[in-house]
C-alpha cells in the first residue's frame, strides 16, 4: 500500500530505517520517538524531550549526531551560567592587539541543550533566539550558525525545586515535544543485559552526511501536500480555536509546524505525498506543548489533549 | 471570582448586545415615554462603561451600587404602576419589560445570561407588532432579528475575532434558512377564527374616523388627518370622481347642534331598483373599531357577513378592529321606493323653539313654491347665490348653529352645510336626513386603485321626493363645486400646508416623488392584503380554492408534512454542500466505507484511510486485497500530486466491484 514514487525517495527510505535501526539498537524500545527526533530534525525544527533524568535524553541527542555525523555540543544549563557561556565571548588577544570571537559551544551542527529549565530565564532567552534566527550576534557583530543547525532541549518535568519552566511562547520555538518515559519490560532487559551505552554511541559510524541531511531537508518540503490535506489541518486548526474545551487554539506557526513534520514523516514513510495518518502521527508531539485546556482541574497530560484533538476532528 | 466568566463576555460581545437592544428599543420610542429609553440607555451605558473602564457593576462585591440596583428595581416598578396605574398592560408591561432588561444587562455574567437577554430582546421586538404591523416596522424589526442572531453568533464564538460583518452575513444565512420554515409555518399554521388570547384592554386605542354622531367641527378634525381610511380596486370601470360618494352612517335626529341616527330597525333593506351603471370593486378597510363597512353609494350586493340595513348602510356584525377586505357592487343611482310613515316623520323631526329665522326662510319657500323639488332647487340657489364660503377654519358661530351659519358667518366645511340644508328641508316639509362618509380619493396609479383619507370625509344630505324616493342632494357641491369633482386638495389648495404640511406633501409637484410614494402606497397595500390580512377566512378561502378542507386537524397535518418536507429539504441542502466540497473521488470512497459499514466495520469520522485499511484488514482478511488496492487508489487520487481523471474512474469500477 506504501506508495514509492522516485527513486530518491526509495533511497531516502533505505537510508532513514538504517540510521532509526541503528539509533534504535542504543536506544532500545523507543521506536516511535526515534521517529519523531528524526522527523523533526528532518523538518528543519528543534526538538524538546521533556521527562526525568536517566530515562536516556542525553544519549539520543548524541546518538543523533553521531549517526548523521553532525558535529556535537553539549551545554549543561544551570542557575549561573550566563548567555556568554553559550554564544562565545570576544578576547582581547596581545599579539594581534584586536579582539577575536570565541564561538560558544552553540556553533555547532547539533546541540544539546541539557536540562534547559535549570537556567535563568535571561540565559534560555538567548539560546531561543538563537535558534530561531540560525545566528549570533555578540557585540554588534553577526555570526552565521553552522547548516544544518538542531537543538536538542531537555527539560526536567518543571515541578523540580530550583526550576525556570520556559514560558508558553517560548515553547512553541520547538517544533516538537517528546517524552521519552520509562522503557518496557523487554527493552530494560536488554537494556541491562548490554553493554555501556557511551561505548556504543563512540562505536557509530556516521550513515549519513550534513550535505546529504541537507538534501534530504530540501526534498521534505517538496512532500505533496494536497487540497484534501489542507482541509484537514485546516480543521483541526479552526477546531481548537472553537472548540470550547480548548484555552487557546493552535496558532499559524503551530499550523505550518504541523504541515512540516507530517511532510518529514511522511518522507520517513517513503510517500510522496502527505496523508492524514501522517498528521495524527506527528500531531501530539507538535501540538502537547502548544495546546492548553480550559478545565485546569482535569489538566490532562499533552498527550490526551491532542489525542482529543484527533477524535474531534473528522477527516474532511 | 469571575475571572474565566468575564472573559466570555468580551468587548466585542457586550457591544453587539447593547447594540442590538437599543435597536429593538428604538422601535418602542415612539410609544413609550421618554424616561422609559433614557432608563433604558443609562442602564446600557452603565455596562458599556463597564466593559471599557471598569466602571464597576451592582455586584455583591460593591455593597452600595448592589442596594443601588434592588432600589432601581423597585423603583421602576412604583414608577411604572403610578404612571399606569398598575403593571398589568401593554403600556406598562412593555415599559417595565424594557426597564428590567436594561438592569438584567448589569447582572448579566454568563453565556447563560447572555442568551437569556437575547431571548428578551426577541419578546420585546414582537410586543412593537402591537403598535403597528406596517411593513416599514416589520423590516425594522428584520434587521433587529438579523442583529440580535448576529448577537447570538458573536457570543458562540468567543474565541474568534471575526468582523462585524462576518457576524451578520452569518445571521443572515441563518434567517435565510429559516425562511422556508417561517413561510410554512404562515401560510399553513391553524388560525383560530377569534384570538386565542384577547389583548390587553389599552391595546386598541381610538382610531380616529367617522363616528356615528356629527356635530359642527367633527369633519373638520378628521381633515387634518392624513390616515388612510380604505382602498379601493375597481374591477370594472371607475367612477368619476363626483360620482364617488362613499356610504357611512346615516344620521336622523338632531337636537340642533348635534346630529345622530335614528332609532335602529331590524327590519331588512328596502326594495331597491338600481338604475345606471354598475360598479364592481374590492375595499381594504383599516380598523374603525367600528360596526359597519363603507360601500360606493348605492350598495346592491354586500359583502358576507354584513347585511344591508334600511337605510343603506352596510352593516358588520362586529366591530372592524382589523384590517379587512371585501367585494361589494354598486350602481351609480338607485331608487328606493319604499318609506314607511315612522321613516319619513323621524325625516322631519326638528328641535322644538330651534332656528326661528330658518325655519321662517323655508316656510317662506314653501308657500312660493308648492312641489319638494321646487323647494330643494331654491336651498341650492340660496347657497349658490348668497355669499357663502367653503373652508376649513370657520368664524366661530355663537348662538344658533344653524342661523348663525345661514344668516351671519356663512363660512363653513360640508357639516355645515349639510345640517342647515336638512334643517332647511324639514322646515319646508320636506324629509331629510344627513349622510356622513367619504366623497372622492386618490388614485394611485401605481397599483390602479383609490386611496381614500381621513381628511375625504364628507357629509351631504338625501331628501325624499315622494315618486323618485331618496335622492341624494350635496349642497357642498353648490358651495364649492371642485371638491366634489376634484377633491379636497384642489377645493382648498392650502390643505397641505395648513395641516402641519410635511415636506412630502410641499413637494407634490416633484413629479417623481409622487410616483415613489403610489409606489410605496402600492406596496404597502400589497403588503397588508397578502400578511397583515391573513386571517382564518382568508386561509380557508385559500384552501377552498385549492380544493383542500381547512379543519385545523387538517392544517396542522399540512404543517407537520410540510416542516418535515423543508427540514428534510434543508438537510438535504446541507449534504449537496458539503458533497460539492468534495468530489467523485470523496463520492466513491465514502461509498467503499459504507460498504464496508454494512460488513460491521464503520469508520470513524476520523480513521485515516490507511488506518482504517490496516483495522478492517485484519478483521476481513478475505478481502484484505481488495481494501488495500482502493485505499492505495484512493489515497494516491485524494492527496497524490497527481490525481488524474483516470484515477478517479479506477476507484469507482473498483468500488462498485468491490463486495466484501
Amino acid at each position: 500500500m506504501t506508495i514509492l514514487s522516485s527513486p530518491n525517495l526509495l533511497n531516502d527510505k533505505t537510508i532513514l530505517d538504517t540510521v532509526i535501526a541503528t539509533t534504535g539498537e542504543v536506544v532500545v524500545g523507543k521506536q516511535h520517538e526515534i521517529k519523531l527526533a528524526f522527523t523533526c530534525l528532518l523538518a528543519r525544527g528543534h526538538l524538546l524531550i521533556e521527562d526525568l533524568p536517566g530515562v536516556g535524553k542525553t544519549t539520543l541527542a548524541h546518538v543523533l549526531a553521531r549517526v548523521l555525523g553532525l558535529s556535537f555540543q553539549r551545554v549543561q544549563f544551570t542557575s549561573d551560567l550566563l548567555p556568554a557561556d553559550i554564544l562565545g565571548v570576544s578576547v582581547y588577544e596581545k599579539e594581534t592587539g584586536r579582539f577575536s570571537f570565541h564561538p560558544g559551544p552553540i556553533f555547532a551542527q547539533l546541540v544539546l541543550a541539557d536540562e534547559v529549565n535549570r537556567a535563568t530565564p535571561r540565559t534560555q532567552s538567548a539560546l531561543l533566539e538563537a535558534m530561531e534566527e540560525h545566528q549570533v550576534t555578540v557585540e554588534g557583530r553577526t555570526h552565521t550558525l553552522p547548516v544544518p543547525f538542531f537543538v536538542v532541549a531537555t527539560q526536567n518535568p518543571s515541578h523540580q525545586i530550583g526550576t525556570f519552566p520556559l514560558p508558553e511562547s517560548q515553547l512553541d520555538r520547538f517544533l516538537m515535544r517528546i517524552e521519552l518515559g520509562y522503557p518496557d519490560v523487554s527493552a530494560e532487559r536488554t537494556l541491562l543485559k548490554g553493554r555501556d551505552r557511551r561505548e556504543m554511541v563512540a562505536e557509530i559510524e556516521p550513515i549519513l552526511q550534513p550535505k546529504a541531511l541537507f538534501e534530504m531537508q530540501q526534498r521534505v518540503s517538496e512532500i505533496h501536500v494536497s487540497d484534501a490535506l489542507i482541509d484537514y489541518l485546516q480543521e483541526l486548526l479552526n477546531h481548537s480555536r472553537r472548540a470550547p474545551g480548548f484555552l487557546a487554539g493552535l496558532s499559524p506557526r503551530a499550523g505550518l509546524s504541523l504541515r512540516s513534520a507530517a511532510q518529514a514523516w511522511a518522507l520517513l514513510a517513503g510517500r510522496s505525498h502527505v496523508m492524514p495518518e501522517d498528521v495524527q502521527a506527528v500531531l501530539p508531539a507538535v501540538v502537547g506543548h502548544r495546546l492548553r485546556v480550559r478545565d485546569l482541574a482535569h489538566a490532562a497530560a499533552p498527550e490526551d489533549i491532542a489525542a482529543r484533538l484527533l477524535r474531534e476532528v473528522a477527516i474532511p | 471570582m469571575t475571572a474565566t466568566r468575564r472573559d466570555e463576555l468580551t468587548r466585542p460581545i457586550v457591544a453587539w448586545l447593547a447594540a442590538s437592544l437599543l435597536m429593538v428599543v428604538l422601535l418602542h420610542a415612539r410609544q413609550q415615554p421618554l424616561w422609559v429609553c433614557g432608563g433604558f440607555l443609562a442602564l446600557v451605558l452603565w455596562r458599556i462603561l463597564h466593559a471599557w473602564r471598569g466602571v464597576p457593576l451592582p455586584t455583591r462585591d460593591h455593597r452600595m451600587l448592589w442596594l443601588l440596583k434592588h432600589a432601581l428595581a423597585i423603583g421602576i416598578f412604583w414608577v411604572v404602576y403610578r404612571r399606569y396605574g398598575g403593571v398589568i398592560g401593554r403600556d406598562a408591561g412593555i415599559s417595565l419589560l424594557v426597564l428590567l432588561i436594561g438592569l438584567k444587562l448589569l447582572e448579566m455574567k454568563s453565556r447563560r445570561e447572555f442568551v437569556l437577554i437575547a431571548l428578551l430582546g426577541f419578546f420585546l421586538l414582537v410586543t412593537a407588532f402591537f403598535y403597528s404591523q406596517s411593513m416599514p416596522v416589520a423590516l425594522y424589526a428584520l434587521a433587529c432579528v438579523t442583529a440580535l442572531l448576529g448577537s447570538l453568533v458573536a457570543m458562540a464564538q468567543p474565541g474568534r475575532a471575526r468582523s462585524v460583518g462576518a457576524n451578520l452575513r452569518l445571521a443572515g444565512t441563518l434567517m435565510l434558512q429559516a425562511a422556508p420554515l417561517m413561510l410554512i409555518a404562515f401560510v399553513l399554521f391553524p388560525r383560530p377564527g377569534s384570538p386565542l388570547w384577547s389583548l390587553p384592554k389599552d391595546a386598541r386605542r381610538a382610531i380616529s374616523g367617522l363616528s356615528e354622531e356629527m356635530s359642527p367641527g367633527e369633519l373638520t378634525r378628521l381633515t387634518m388627518s392624513d390616515a388612510v381610511a380604505f382602498r379601493v380596486a375597481f374591477s370594472t370601470n371607475r367612477p368619476s370622481a363626483a360620482e364617488m360618494y362613499w356610504r357611512g352612517p346615516v344620521l336622523v335626529k338632531t337636537d340642533g347642534r348635534t346630529w345622530t341616527p335614528g332609532d335602529p330597525s331590524d327590519r331588512s333593506a328596502p326594495a331597491i331598483t338600481a338604475q345606471g351603471v354598475r360598479y364592481s370593486y374590492s375595499i381594504t378597510l383599516e380598523p374603525t373599531n367600528r360596526p359597519w363597512i363603507y360601500a360606493l353609494e348605492h350598495p346592491s350586493t354586500v359583502p358576507r357577513g354584513t347585511r344591508l340595513s334600511r337605510d343603506l348602510r352596510v352593516l358588520s356584525a362586529r366591530p372592524i378592529t382589523d384590517r379587512i377586505r371585501y367585494s361589494a357592487e354598486s350602481y351609480t343611482q338607485a331608487w328606493v321606493a319604499e318609506a314607511d310613515s315612522e321613516e319619513l316623520r323621524a325625516a322631519l323631526q326638528l328641535p322644538p323653539g330651534a332656528y326661528p329665522r330658518t325655519r321662517a326662510l323655508a316656510r317662506q319657500w314653501r308657500l312660493e313654491d308648492r312641489t319638494d323639488e321646487g323647494v330643494v332647487r331654491r336651498a341650492l340657489q340660496y347657497f349658490r347665490n348668497e355669499p357663502f364660503v367653503y373652508t376649513l377654519s370657520p368664524a366661530q358661530i355663537y348662538g344658533d348653529p344653524v342661523d348663525g351659519f345661514l344668516f351671519g358667518a356663512r363660512q363653513g366645511f360640508c357639516e355645515h352645510y349639510a345640517s342647515a340644508f336638512a334643517v332647511l328641508m324639514r322646515a319646508a316639509r320636506v324629509p331629510a336626513r344627513i349622510v356622513t362618509g367619504y366623497q372622492g380619493g386618490e388614485y394611485n396609479p401605481v397599483g390602479d386603485y383609490y386611496i381614500v383619507r381621513q381628511r375625504d370625509a364628507h357629509a351631504w344630505v338625501e331628501v325624499w321626493l315622494g315618486h323618485r324616493g331618496w335622492v341624494r342632494v350635496d349642497p357642498t357641491a353648490a358651495v364649492a363645486p371642485a371638491r366634489v369633482q376634484r377633491g379636497i386638495d384642489q377645493a382648498l389648495p392650502g390643505l397641505g400646508a395648513t395641516v402641519g404640511g410635511t415636506a412630502a406633501d410641499l413637494a407634490v409637484d416633484l413629479a417623481g416623488w409622487r410616483e415613489l410614494r403610489y409606489a410605496y402606497d402600492a406596496l404597502n397595500n400589497r403588503w397588508n392584503h397578502w400578511v397583515i390580512s391573513y386571517n382564518a377566512r382568508r386561509q380557508s378561502a385559500m384552501f377552498d380554492d385549492l380544493g383542500l378542507s381547512a379543519d385545523w386537524r387538517a392544517l396542522s397535518l399540512l404543517l407537520g408534512a410540510g416542516l418535515l418536507l423543508a427540514g428534510a429539504l434543508l438537510v438535504a441542502w446541507s449534504l449537496r454542500g458539503r458533497r460539492a466540497h468534495g468530489d467523485a473521488i470523496a463520492r466513491a470512497y465514502r461509498r467503499f466505507c459504507a460498504k464496508l459499514a454494512r460488513r460491521g466495520h464503520p469508520r470513524a469520522p476520523y480513521e485515516g484511510p490507511m488506518d482504517y485499511a490496516r483495522r478492517v484488514s485484519a478483521s476481513l482478511p478475505a478481502a484484505a486485497a481488495d481494501i488495500t488496492r482502493i485505499t492505495g487508489l484512493y489515497a494516491r487520487a485524494r492527496y497524490g500530486q497527481t490525481s488524474s481523471a483516470a484515477d478517479a474512474q479506477a476507484l469507482r469500477s473498483a468500488v462498485r466491484r468491490f463486495a466484501p
